[in-house]
């Protein structure tokens, strides 16, 4: 019997137009989750998280669009697969956080960690610019966004006189190619 | 496998052995060389979209891999060093296999075919596919005593969809005991390094890169052996304990084995100087 008041989560089966939409781009199946937990054990960066993972997919499949996509998981996530290997239902879990983040960003969503998203731009940012990454390009630039100089400085210092911070870029020399690539990106999306 | 070119492989080393872990590409070059395997690096190699392509940018995450795999020269595997540029590379490779229409499309920008069935290799399965015994006569027992902490990080573990795909879990204990070194037991040796949360967020990753240090010390580990330039930077940075070890790239241990590691070049570049270990245990010459 379906309680309708306003507090109970009603499974919506085939109606859960958000997890049909997850499912599709992250092409795995995450209705096979058992929520045996053995990716929230495992996962290295649970204390960064807001949902451990198996409830984010918890979320998904209750259709909990905002809560899911506002939370601080889907950022702190860094693909280590160290949950998916463990996962009796083979299940990739970090495919379903990428699906997320980029759902939150085009459906312009609260970014729960703005800081993690800055750095992924500064990353691309480069990529294009150059063909390749520029890692002090990308500190620089995610510092100037953040206005934090003071953290890590001697951790940068410590870098660039080890000579492990390159002042010039690395450059890929068909640089229209890589722009290339951008461009229908960004038209796709 | 009478090919002659057969000990020629294309060369991947992505952006950190090009640039932070320059020492780990040198290291990887030199002991290649050394043990007859030449390494032709892939002309004008653009990035993997690192960790960042695919965490908000899957097409992106797809077209660059497909360029590196059009400019392979067919018919030699690629050798790629890092793991995670060869995670990218081999899942955008599997999905350009089922996309017929973005293959054509990538071939019509490329304007040269994508390689969809380009054999994609590790470092390690180059390594399987030796005989130490055979490329390495004169290292046996170079590395005597030397106690380490193998440090595979997250790379051996892999999406699902990869997950048949043969694991390598022990080579750096088979091969590096076999050179006479002795690995130590601990708990840390697949516990991911942080990768770019690192950067974001160290109040997260400093607690942990000091347990994974301190586990390799209490093991009784003189060094820790990364397989990854990622891990090995963010152990190396992050890490705030006053008694750290040193960390090595797995091609720079090679490369003491063989005699051809380079002092200054390579351990001149260390957060943490291993040469005074290395000093102590003999491992280091003059020349280097
Ligand atoms: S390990 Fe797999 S099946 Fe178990 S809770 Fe996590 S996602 Fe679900
Ligand atoms: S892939 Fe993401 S969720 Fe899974 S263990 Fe790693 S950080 Fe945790």
């Amino acid at each position: 019997m379906h309680d309708t008041s306003s507090k109970t989560i009603v499974l919506s089966g085939s109606h859960n137009k958000f997890g049909e939409q997850v499912l599709k781009r992250a092409g795995t199946n995450f209705n096979r989750c058992l929520h045996c937990q053995s990716c929230a054990s495992g996962c290295p960066f649970t204390g960064a998280m807001d949902y451990l993972p198996n409830r984010i997919i918890r979320l998904v499949q209750f259709g909990q669009i905002q809560p899911a996509l506002e939370s601080a998981t889907i950022w702190a996530c860094v693909a280590c697969n160290t949950c998916s290997i463990q996962c009796p239902m083979a299940i990739d879990i970090p495919g379903v956080m990428d699906a997320l983040r980029q759902m939150a960003i085009e459906n312009g969503h609260q970014i729960a960690e703005p800081d993690v998203l800055n750095f992924h731009r500064e990353v691309l940012n480069t990529i294009e610019r150059y063909g390749r990454t520029h890692k002090l390009e990308i500190m620089l630039r995610y510092k100037i966004k953040k206005r934090d100089w003071f953290t890590d400085l001697n951790v940068g210092l410590k870098m660039l006189a080890k000579r492990k911070l390159d002042l010039t870029p690395s450059r890929v020399s068909d640089i229209g190619r890589i722009r290339q690539l951008f461009k229908k990106s960004s038209k796709d999306a | 496998m009478t090919d002659p070119a057969i000990h020629k492989y294309s060369y991947f080393p992505g952006c950190s052995l090009a640039t932070t872990a320059k020492e780990n590409n040198a290291s990887m070059v030199a002991f290649c060389r050394k043990i007859g395997v030449e390494l032709v690096e892939l002309e004008d190699w653009n990035c993997c979209g690192s960790s960042s392509a695919h965490s908000i940018d899957s097409e992106l995450a797809a077209a660059l891999p497909a360029r590196n795999l059009s400019l392979a020269p067919e018919g030699r595997p690629l050798l790629v060093a890092c793991p995670s540029c060869l995670l990218r590379l081999r899942q955008a490779q599997l999905h350009l296999l089922q996309n017929k229409d973005q293959q054509q499309w990538y071939q019509g920008t490329f304007d040269r075919p994508v390689d969809t069935q380009l054999e994609i290799l590790h470092f390690f399965e180059l390594l399987e596919r030796l005989d130490i015994s055979d490329v390495m006569p004169d290292a046996f027992e170079r590395l005597k005593g030397l106690r380490f902490a193998p440090y595979y990080g997250c790379m051996l573990a892999r999406p699902p969809e990869l997950r048949h795909e043969k694991n390598y879990y022990g080579l750096m204990e088979k091969v590096l005991t076999s050179l006479g070194a002795s690995p130590v037991h601990w708990r840390f040796a697949s516990r991911c390094c942080g990768t770019f949360l690192s950067v974001v967020r160290p109040d997260v990753v400093t607690p942990m890169v000091n347990s994974i240090v301190d586990g390799a010390r209490q093991a009784g580990a003189e060094c820790v052996i990364t397989a990854c330039a990622m891990c090995h930077l963010n152990l190396e940075v992050r890490c705030r304990l006053p008694d750290s070890v040193p960390i090595l790239h797995f091609s720079e241990a090679l490369s003491l084995a063989l005699g051809t590691a380079e002092s200054d070049g390579w351990f001149s570049r260390h957060l943490v100087d291993p040469r005074p270990m290395l000093e102590q245990r003999g491992l280091l010459h003059s020349n280097g």
